[in-house]
């Protein structure tokens, strides 16, 4: 069970020392209940009492890692089953699957599709993050497609799905130093794999044919003193795999049982059948819910765009508002006579207005200055986007020398501020945009003269 | 130790509500789980999934869209009969895109005759979507709901600026349901539903329109408005937001860039039609995954794939 600050504190050395960084014992105590630093920051705990932390105060689902570098990844470390009760902490990771039963037509177009799809979304890179290279029965031709892959220059984590323990010995030689996920160990063979990524603390996969059975198994696995574990959901139908997912993550959080506390693993490939929107439906499901790695069949833009942009969303902390970079944005290639539109930094008013002008087809400079991420009416409220602001941000950004055009679009509910814009920048014709994005297609088209 | 299954029971459940008449009455609600924890309880009546027609020829849809319906969407009548019998979804959304008083602005008798004209052509429950401009709703409603008395539609959505009209002409004059909509805000949701029972229109004649956003667009304010909606309907048996959810889905999806951009204008991003279906699709599963028990889908591809993603949860 979950130890309380006080109870945490009791067993602090109550000296007050700060060298963990805090003023008080109390208030580090505290920090660790909330799970929001490590008891280990205490040097001065008895080994009694720091053995009795540990066990409780460690987080109830174990971050895994695995990649290298710049495809490293994180799973897991999940704190809430709802996003509002605090924030999901590490975002699922989308894998497309290869194996050796694949002419290499197939591999090549989705390998093709793997590099097209790599591109960034507010600040996020948005691409497919691990190559599952699954073995069919052909030795030669999987060790070969592990190295093509690796040939590829691909930026990719690699995960082998090879249950025969002597083609996984050949095929971890090969990708061994990126730290790939070896997938997957069941009730027979678990002990050889166990051995086999011990060394390395390569992140284990664990299947098996029912949640009792995989409860069994993870229990093992853990006697022989390994946790860097992933959980497989099934694949035998969807139903299952959701009912598998939704109870190894509540079985952790909620009844704090550390067995399931666990990443999870789900064929979201094998369960889709072929059909495509069917696995973009499927990979939706699971990024909402308990979702740790989805394995894809493929990832071209028609799958990309809807759910790495589900998955940014979902995994935004509800305390902090997404924003988007300050600066001037070109909307339908504009040139030096077209006019400027402002607006603020937050990412939902960004993609609508954005979004809007696109729709006009008017080419115009969306200006984004920094506004503390808030909509357009809680901004000025907060003096985040004053007249001021918008001044500096028109004369420090170099918007002057891109547009020749002196029209400056300003949101239609900061009306008020027209006059204090404009005694800021008098060679600027100030003008008050519509109060709602919707209407700004109209609005640009009529100023612009357009039908 | 063995694995035990984790069960969670809750004390509220959400309303049951009609739809409809005679052999085609779709049933809504009914649960008191979280969508397909059969695991905890009963999981309800199921998603329901409606296609969208419009009341114009749509022209600003996707070409692959208007080559599906080809030339039964130039009489809304002939339209809604394809639909039924080519689609068979549970519910046909007719939407009056042409009584936009930014557009055609249709006379609300215009829109009344042609509801009733589609009413009596098919057999499946019918959902009226309005102008988004609520005091041409709010006549529109009243007409409608006046021409297809006892026909037992819904009237989507019921703001906070028309509800009293549109609720006590829908539900308390004519019988029908009404749709509450409010702009993904659980105090704001709340607050609309007890305004609407101030009328004496009883929960069970109140669907929820928490308000929607495409995938990438701020959904995770859906997602979490309809997470602590539930939680307070199921965990703390709060009655005013116990009424089933409608989403519909495709009022916005198609409009992003994700949908909307042709391949000539992003020629990396590959087929449009398949865009627009995928972005559909996917909101229309998350949404559904949070709590949704009826989708507005435009796309008759992305019903088909909804349905069958049901299911494969079922």
């Amino acid at each position: 069970m979950a130890m309380s600050g006080l109870d945490i504190y009791k067993l602090t050395p109550k000296t007050n020392c700060k060298e963990c960084g805090f003023p008080t014992c109390m208030a580090f105590a505290m920090k660790v209940a909330a799970g929001g630093v490590e008891i280990s920051k205490c040097s001065h705990m008895s080994d009694d009492a720091m053995a009795k932390l540990s066990e409780s105060t460690a987080p109830l689902m174990k971050v895994v890692t695995f990649g290298k570098g710049e495809t490293e990844c994180k799973l897991g470390g999940e704190i809430v089953l709802f996003r509002h009760e605090k924030t999901f902490v590490n975002r699922n990771r989308f894998a497309v699957l290869l194996s050796d039963a694949m002419s290499q037509e197939q591999i090549d177009a989705k390998i093709a599709n793997m590099k097209n799809v790599d591109y960034v979304r507010i600040g996020e890179e948005m691409r497919v993050e691990i190559a599952a290279l699954q073995y069919v029965g052909n030795k030669d031709a999987y060790l070969s497609l592990v190295n093509k892959v690796k040939a590829s220059g691909l930026k990719v984590a690699y995960m082998l799905v090879c249950p025969d323990i002597s083609v996984l010995k050949e095929a971890l030689e090969l990708v061994k130093d990126e730290l790939p996920i070896v997938f997957g160990a069941d009730s027979n063979n678990y002990q050889e794999m166990v051995a086999l990524v011990k060394d390395l603390k390569l992140p284990l996969g664990l299947k098996a044919p029912s949640l009792a059975e995989l409860y069994d198994l993870v229990e093992n696995v853990q006697k022989l003193d390994y946790k860097e574990l992933l959980l497989d959901i099934g694949s035998a139908s969807a139903r299952e795999a959701f009912t598998n997912a939704v109870q190894i993550r509540r079985t952790a959080l909620k009844e704090q049982d550390r067995t399931f506390g666990y990443p999870s693993v789900v064929f979201v490939n094998e369960l889709a059948k072929g059909d495509k929107f069917m696995e973009v439906a499927l990979a939706s499901l699971f990024t909402m819910k308990y979702g740790s790695l989805i394995v894809m069949d493929d990832m071209d833009y028609a799958r990309a765009l809807p759910l790495f942009g589900l998955r940014q969303n979902i995994y935004t902390d509800p305390q902090k508002p997404m924003r988007v970079e300050p600066e001037f944005y070109p909307i339908n290639n504009p040139g030096d006579n077209s006019p400027v539109l402002i607006t603020v930094d937050f990412a939902l008013t960004y993609f609508v207005v954005s979004g809007e002008v696109e729709r006009s087809k008017v080419p115009a400079w969306l200006g984004i200055p920094d506004a503390g991420g808030y909509s357009v009416l809680t901004a000025w409220a907060a003096g985040k986007f004053s007249g001021s602001v918008i001044a500096k941000f028109i004369k420090e950004s170099g918007i002057e020398s891109k547009t020749k055009c002196r029209k400056l679009i300003i949101p239609g509910k900061v009306a008020v501020l027209k006059g204090d814009i404009q005694d800021s920048l008098p060679d600027w014709e100030v003008i008050i945009g519509p109060d709602e994005a919707m209407h700004l297609p109209k609005f640009l088209r009529t100023m612009e003269g357009i039908n | 130790m063995a694995f035990k299954t984790s069960v969670q029971k809750y004390s509220g459940s959400i309303y049951n509500l009609e739809l409809g008449t005679g052999e085609n009455t779709l049933a809504l609600g009914g649960q008191n789980v979280f969508p397909f924890y059969s695991f905890d309880g009963d999981t309800g009546s199921g998603v329901k999934i409606g296609l969208e027609i419009l009341d114009i020829y749509p022209e600003n849809w996707a070409d692959g869209l208007k080559s599906i319906y080809g030339s039964a969407a130039e009489n809304t009548v002939e339209w809604a009969k394809y639909t039924e019998e080519k689609f068979a979804p549970d519910f046909i959304c007719l939407r009056f895109e042409g009584a936009d008083p930014n557009g055609l602005n249709k006379s609300v008798e215009e829109c009344a005759t042609l509801a009733k004209k589609v009413a009596n052509a098919v057999k499946l429950p019918l959902v009226i979507a309005g102008t988004q401009n609520y005091e041409k709703d709010l006549k529109l409603f009243e007409k409608v709901a006046e021409e297809l008395e006892g026909k037992n539609i819904l009237l989507l959505s019921a703001v906070e600026d028309n509800y009293k009209t549109v609720a006590a002409a829908g539900v308390t004059a004519y019988k029908h349901k009404v749709a509450a909509e409010s702009s993904v805000d659980i105090n704001l949701a709340k607050q609309l539903n007890i305004l609407i029972n101030q009328l004496e229109v009883k929960n069970e004649n109140i669907i929820m329109n928490v308000g929607t956003a495409p995938v990438g667009y701020g959904f995770e304010y859906v997602a979490s408005t309809i997470d602590r909606i539930r939680l307070a309907a199921l965990g703390q048996n709060d009655k005013t937001l116990q009424m089933p959810i409608i989403t519909p889905v495709s009022f916005d999806t198609w409009n992003v860039k994700e949908s909307a951009s042709t391949e000539e204008d992003s020629p990396e991003w590959g087929c449009q039609e398949e865009r627009g279906i995928a972005m559909e699709v996917s909101t229309a599963a998350s949404v559904i995954a949070v709590g949704s028990d009826a989708v507005v889908l435009r796309h008759p591809r992305s019903a088909e794939t909804i349905r069958a993603f049901m299911d494969n949860l079922k």
